[in-house]
């Protein structure tokens, strides 16, 4: 809602950062094959994982940048970090986490957010995951939720079964990046016919300066299984540029129920370039809700793979452009089995110059029979300097499929805007209004604590635009 | 003392085109006046211009409200100095409840801010969301409408009769010192328009003026008005008491015109 109150928040609080010196292992600038064999050293992997990492530095260096999305001049491979670990050892609870590190996650409310509804907190400071609670009742349900470098040595079969299966290093240049350097991020796996009836949430932030941040999330939802996982995202403010390009694969055994929430807030210097990708069996439902604001250049698709007959699956993608930002996003879903259905819905809102895009891939395969999907994409310009554009690719190869796409671009009216405005509310109010109101299918499907953060920072990111 | 909305000879253009041409008229909070006139007359470029459309341009003349001019001042200026406006045409704003958007708008009105809330927001504001939700309830009732109406888009999908008693929802809820309708009772059966204006008069009092902008004479039988203005050409041409609206429904519009043309040569 657009009160005054709200909108006097100090966001200034998440412009911190820290020390770094304080951190063990320091790399150096740029990536090489012997920084790749160094980062599985000290993580004392399996040969098969160094293989993996050597196998996806080798396609990193062979692929050159893709020739479609944002610009990827500016990036700076050779300038940038590659591994950082702020803390040598885990730390299982809030007590043994380092102060500075505490003080940095109590500016971001976490252990706020965990007396709340937490099902387990995973929150990555830098590439290392320093803080992992597990709730009592996940374990005894059989349900894995930890960081990804825990995982690997701790459940070595689940783990080696389905990691990189996917998507595999080759995928893309940046997929083969991560695969080379990952560190951290989540796994999660749930077993038949459980249902985790709480969401599971990871925190996220960058740190240091020029560090890539390449986290590697991997979940696993066993048939008939539900899962609700939710990250969220900020970061502070630097003036040169840094990457994150992260990894995240999904298996929905047969009948499970995946829905994974991403509220993302990169600082405006920030290269977010991210693969997420989903398989779903037969019955099984995938839901992407993907917030994507922030950021210098985001190109990011989340996309699903329909595998087997009933199979569902659902991306709804929200992106805020401002200012010299460029939201390259949208969705793909593969239609691979009969009786698939998929719904892709975009909205994306760019001013002050700012850039929207709308990328999706729908795809149907022979003989996926009885195939239903309704594409909507609706943009909204704020000002005549910003700009939108719209790329939908299809690609039907069986007659019967019931495929539907629209695509809307809507400005602002004076007419809307004296309405609200007659009734009280100041310009900026009633702007930020009517952009939450349109982003209304995508925040009611968050949870409430959710909702009301994006619903902040739009109003964050509206302040200014007047006048 | 009682809000007062003044108008001294105002001229006011859209796109180049004269519309206005020296309106005179002055409401007192209290005072229920009717402004009458046919198609074109200039009677809803009276109300934009009043509650600030930036479409509308002021050529010359002046609107006071309590003896100072409001020409300066944005729609939401305007408004917290009493000013309301019921739309002819309400406009639809998708995503946002109504329910939210009046609080909000309520809250903004009053300069409120919840004192007690967290970092966050939450909490402070609750009471209050409990005692502005029975509130909107009550007026959703007095209007007639369905309690869903609350959690349903604001006018998105709504029927023209449900709209114009959406905009006196909002009134009720808002409770300006003067209320400016344009043509609330257009797109009205007879009964919606009997409905509707029983909760206009009801409102009407000591505490509310209304600037009752309308064509026809029926909604008249509810809100009895002690001034009637006829307005021709972007003047007023005639002023006085409820018998010029009884006259004008006897007699139609064109013998004003005729009359109006014949001054004017």
């Amino acid at each position: 809602m657009a009160t005054k109150q709200t909108l006097d928040i100090d966001y200034t609080k998440y412009n911190f950062r820290d020390s770094t010196e304080d951190y063990e292992y320091k790399f150096p600038k740029g990536l090489t094959r012997e920084v790749v064999e160094k980062i599985s050293a000290i993580k004392k992997e399996p040969d098969w994982m160094l293989q993996f990492r050597l196998r996806a530095y080798d396609h990193f260096v062979k692929r050159p940048l893709p020739m479609w999305g944002g610009d990827l001049t500016t990036l700076k491979f050779d300038d940038m970090l590659y591994y950082a670990s702020p803390t040598e050892k885990k730390s299982r609870s809030w007590e043994d986490v380092p102060a500075y590190i505490k003080d940095t996650f109590d500016k971001l409310g976490i252990p706020e957010a965990e007396r709340k509804f937490l099902g387990g907190v995973g929150a990555q400071y830098e590439s290392e995951v320093v803080y992992h609670s597990l709730r009592e009742d996940l374990a005894k349900k059989g349900i894995i939720f930890t960081d990804t470098d825990t995982a690997l040595r701790e459940y070595p079969e689940i783990f080696k079964k389905y990691f990189g299966t996917v998507i595999p290093p080759e995928d893309n240049k940046f997929a083969a990046l991560n695969s080379a350097v990952w560190s951290g991020g989540s796994f999660i796996y749930v077993p038949p016919g459980v249902n985790v009836d709480v969401p599971l949430q990871a925190y996220f932030r960058i740190n240091t300066q020029n560090m890539g941040q390449f986290e590697r999330t991997l979940i696993i939802a066993d048939e008939n299984s539900r899962l609700h996982y939710i990250e969220g995202c900020t970061a502070p403010i630097y003036s040169t540029d840094s990457l994150h390009s992260a990894v995240v694969e999904i298996i929905a055994r047969p009948g499970a129920h995946v829905r994974y929430t991403t509220i993302q807030n990169w600082s405006n210097d920030v290269y977010n370039l991210v693969t997420k990708r989903a398989y779903a069996y037969a019955n099984a439902t995938v839901e992407w809700v993907d917030g994507n604001l922030g950021s210098k250049l985001t190109m990011k698709y989340p996309s699903i793979y329909l595998l087997g007959p009933g199979a569902k699956g659902e991306i709804l993608s929200v992106a805020f452009a401002g200012k010299g930002q460029h939201q390259d996003a949208g969705g793909k879903v593969v239609h691979l089995a009969p009786h698939t259905t998929s719904r892709i819905t975009s909205k994306s809102v760019s001013k002050d110059g700012g850039r929207t895009t709308y990328r999706g891939l729908l795809h149907v395969a022979k003989g996926a029979k009885g195939v239903k999907s309704t594409v909507r994409c609706d943009a909204l310009l704020l000002d005549e300097y910003s700009r939108t554009d719209t790329y939908p690719y299809n690609e039907i190869n069986e007659d019967d499929a019931t495929t539907s796409h629209e695509a809307t671009v809507g400005k602002i009216g004076d007419d809307q805007l004296f309405y609200l405005m007659s009734r009280g509310l100041s310009e900026q109010e009633a702007l930020s209004m009517i952009v939450m109101g349109f982003m209304e299918p995508f925040t009611k499907e968050l949870p409430m604590e959710y909702a009301i953060e994006l619903n902040r920072l739009i109003q964050m990111e509206m302040a200014g635009s007047v006048g | 003392m009682p809000t007062t909305l003044e108008i001294k000879d105002l001229h006011v253009s859209i796109e180049g085109k004269q519309i206005l041409k020296g309106v005179n008229l002055k409401v007192t909070q209290g005072e229920i006046h009717a402004v009458m006139g046919p198609n074109g007359s200039g009677k809803s470029t009276l109300a934009n211009t009043l509650m600030g459309h930036p479409k509308y341009k002021v050529e010359s003349g002046d609107i006071l409200v309590n003896g100072e001019s409001i020409l300066g001042l944005p729609p939401d200026a305007r408004a917290k100095k009493g000013l309301f406006l019921a739309f002819q045409y309400p406009l639809e704003i998708s995503g946002v409840p109504l329910a939210q958007f009046l609080r909000a708008a309520y809250r903004s009105l009053r300069g409120e801010t919840p004192k007690n809330a967290d970092s966050k927001g939450v909490g402070g504001e609750m009471i209050s969301a409990l005692a502005f939700k029975k509130k909107l309830e009550e007026k959703l009732k007095e209007v007639d409408m369905d309690p869903a109406f609350a959690k349903r888009y604001l006018n998105e999908g709504f029927s023209g009769g449900e709209k114009k008693r959406a905009e006196v929802l909002q009134m009720a809820i808002l409770q300006p010192a003067i209320a400016i309708m344009d043509e609330t009772d257009s797109g009205l059966d007879i009964d919606a328009v009997r409905k509707v204006a029983e909760v206009v008069a009801h409102m009407a009092g000591p505490e509310m003026g209304v600037l009752l902008i309308t064509h026809y004479q029926r909604i008249l039988d509810y809100i009895k008005p002690q001034f009637v203005h006829v307005m021709v050409n972007g003047r007023i041409f005639r002023s006085g008491g409820p018998e010029l609206a009884k006259m004008l429904e006897e007699r139609g519009y064109s013998w004003v015109e005729q009359e109006a043309a014949a001054t004017a040569t």
